[in-house]
């Protein structure tokens, strides 16, 4: 199975040109903009890993090492299309446009984080594993019915295929022609679970030959094999072809979580290696050396720029209102019901009796 | 329009629900339905019988056999601007669901504060008494009553089921609008052409009286009613009966009035007694009314057993006579 789904590549690990295909559409100007947004987001990642381990915010998610998947798949999107991200796709979420203000408030617990601009259709992320997908099928149901061409993208990983909403999602997108991108990021484990454990499936690309949906395997650090993989998903997806599913192999870097230590259970030299062999930013920066279009006064002016923006939007976060008890009550039905203006009045009640 | 005008028809319940949906996938071309056999074969139960040959399988799909698909789909649907119907076969398969309800349906619109909203109606024919298979005649409306985010409705006739499937179908948020199996073709009620809303959260007194309270809800009305009719032929004793009709938010307002008058109370409902709604109509009575009862309330419902085998369903079902016991021991107190 592994032959018939071999990992596609168009930029290797060391910078060259493997894939002729796409050539003339990698520009200079195009892999430094995608670069530029990997920077971003690595920046901001490693930004909020200092700010939890410094008590700033709560529990963390880091992406580094998966930035080139998440931002390859996000900026083939057009605006009005749906995203679907789990807890760990903020990269491909702010590239898409949400807020990072909001973003960041998302790590101190606060609901604000799910809340994105006016216009970007992002879902607050997957939870409970696999669970989006099968809204990701829904709401690009809802477009097909009204015959746009909008279309969604839902992001899981390898250890969400082993859950029933992945294969039902499959089975919906696959039944009803639904315009959705099933993007998986295999970054080799589910916490501390590896895939060989997870799966007898030497691919996850291999999962979609069941419901007859098209199905690829791609180097996910390759952030030009991702966008214009994804792209051709989405224009198929726009077209009415249909889902695609995209395997995007990858590799997280860091722990699960700030919670989790992932020395417990895998050889975290390999992170040290792959940083060398197979990083996303790396490969981009030497195929612009290799281009001769490297230029290490650019690369210090965006990280000059990308940390003014993450230095006032930190400010911003810390500086914003605290969250008011009312937020917990005021969104669980349109008009809330009597049981919960009791408990409204009640908890106000004493709370008044507690501040006299 | 004055009242004469008013077209009505006598109904079975399962016709007040078809009638519903008809009207509402007519009005709104958002509406659909989505199912397990509820396209061609018109539902296992006939209750979207036509509704595919007069609106089509893109409105009245035949999905998957996947409940959760079918929950999870239809909420991306609702919060792209459509209203779906997700018929579950029966309430003992949509454990599957859970998620996709308690995780999301439910809370969609908190976690986005009010951004994304699902206005999802599932319907699911519930409850034992039929002869059904194993699984198929579960009653856990309190499973539903205790995620907080949906409100649960159980109509009892084909008038409330009507008005109640058109009220829950315009309702901003989840409803999960629970047939009782027992109900569906026991009687005919009369029922308008026309659409009107039975409120969601609004009680019905079925029958006054001065004695004690009676609350219940779903088939339980119909062995309710016929107790206490067989109760007040031997004894000298009145009681009100009150089908609650919403099990979530409750109609606090009914229940107090009610026990004010009487002073007494009984709640009957086929759910296992532990986790039962009729905990929470007894909290509602002990808030609101604890000093006008004249002896405590009482409560008859089914064991906390898993609902068995048709061949000892009538064991397991709150007969007429314990339900006569109940009301007779409230008031010999």
């Amino acid at each position: 199975m592994i032959d018939q789904f071999p990992m596609q590549q168009v930029i290797n690990g060391d910078g060259a040109l493997v894939d002729e295909t796409y050539k003339s559409e990698i520009t200079i100007e195009k892999a430094k903009e995608l670069y530029e947004y990997m920077l971003r987001a690595r920046m901001l990642d490693k930004k909020c890993v200092n700010l939890q381990r410094q008590g700033r915010i709560g529990t963390y998610v880091q992406y580094e090492g998966q930035e080139a998947a998440q931002i390859g798949s996000a900026v083939a999107l057009e605006q009005g299309d749906w995203m679907f991200p789990t807890y760990r796709d903020h990269a491909a979420t702010l590239t898409f446009g949400h807020s990072m203000r909001n973003l960041l408030l998302n790590w101190l617990g606060r609901y604000e984080g799910n809340v994105p601009p006016e216009g970007v259709n992002i879902f607050p992320p997957g939870i409970p594993i696999a669970s989006q997908l099968l809204h990701a099928t829904g709401a690009a149901w809802a477009e097909k019915k009204r015959g746009t061409d909008r279309v969604s993208i839902v992001y899981f990983g390898d250890g969400a295929t082993s859950e029933g909403d992945f294969h039902e999602a499959l089975n919906f997108g696959s039944v009803f022609n639904t315009p959705t991108v099933f993007f998986n990021q295999n970054n080799g484990y589910a916490i501390s679970v590896p895939m060989e454990k997870q799966m007898k499936s030497k691919t996850i690309a291999q999962k979609g030959l069941g419901y007859n949906i098209p199905s690829v395997r791609i180097d996910g650090n390759d952030v030009f094999a991702v966008y214009f993989t994804t792209k051709k998903a989405v224009e198929r997806a726009r077209a009415g072809e249909g889902p695609t599913l995209i395997e995007a192999v990858t590799w997280r870097y860091g722990a699960h979580t700030t919670a989790d230590d992932a020395s417990k259970y895998r050889d975290q030299s390999e992170s040290e290696k792959r940083r060398k062999t197979a990083d996303p930013l790396l490969r981009i920066e030497r195929y612009l050396k290799s281009q001769s279009a490297w230029e290490q006064s650019w690369l210090k002016e965006r990280e000059e720029a990308i940390t003014e923006e993450i230095e006032s939007t930190i400010k911003e976060m810390e500086a914003y209102p605290d969250p008011e008890f009312a937020h917990m009550f005021d969104h669980v039905f349109d008009t809330p019901t009597w049981t919960i203006q009791e408990q409204v009045n009640d908890h106000l009640a004493i709370k008044r009796r507690q501040s006299q | 329009m004055n009242a004469t005008d008013v077209k009505v028809k006598k109904m079975t319940m399962i016709e007040g629900v078809r009638d519903a949906m008809r009207l509402m996938l007519k009005e709104n071309d958002d509406v659909l339905i989505l199912g397990e056999d509820v396209g061609i074969n018109g539902g296992v139960f006939r209750a979207t019988e036509g509704l595919y040959e007069e609106f089509g399988e893109d409105r009245v799909i035949d999905t998957p056999l996947a409940e959760s698909g079918i929950i999870g789909n239809s909420i991306g649907l609702a919060v792209n601007g459509f209203r779906p119907i997700a018929e579950i076969q029966f309430l003992g398969f949509i454990y599957p669901a859970f998620n996709q309800l308690m995780t999301h349906a439910t809370r969609l619109r908190q976690r986005s504060m009010g951004r994304y909203t699902v206005p999802l109606v599932v319907r699911a024919p519930y409850g034992a008494g039929v002869r059904a298979p194993e699984i198929h005649s579960d009653s856990v409306e309190g499973l539903f009553t205790q995620m907080p985010g949906i409100k649960v409705v159980v109509p009892s006739n084909a008038y409330d089921a009507k008005g109640l499937l058109i009220a829950s179908l315009e309702d901003p948020d989840p409803v999960i609008f629970l047939e009782p199996l027992r109900c569906y073709r026991s009687s005919r009620t009369e029922v308008p052409d026309e659409k009107y809303y039975v409120d969601i959260g609004k009680a019905s007194v079925l029958k006054e009286g001065e004695d004690i309270s009676v609350f219940t809800w779903g088939a339980m009305v119909m062995d309710t009613m016929k107790a206490v009719k067989e109760l007040e032929e031997k004894r000298n004793i009145s009681c009100e009966v009150i089908d609650l009709r919403t099990l979530y938010p409750l109609d606090k307002e009914a229940i107090a009035s009610s026990v004010q008058k009487t002073g007494r109370a009984a709640i009957v409902h086929e759910a296992p007694a532990t986790g039962g709604v009729s905990n929470d109509v007894l909290s509602v009575i002990n808030d609101t009314s604890f000093l006008y009862l004249r002896s405590p309330i009482e409560r008859v419902t089914g064991f906390d057993t898993p609902v068995p085998v048709y061949s000892l369903e009538q064991e397991y079902l709150p007969s007429s006579a314990k339900i006569q016991a109940a009301i007779e021991k409230a008031i010999d107190f």
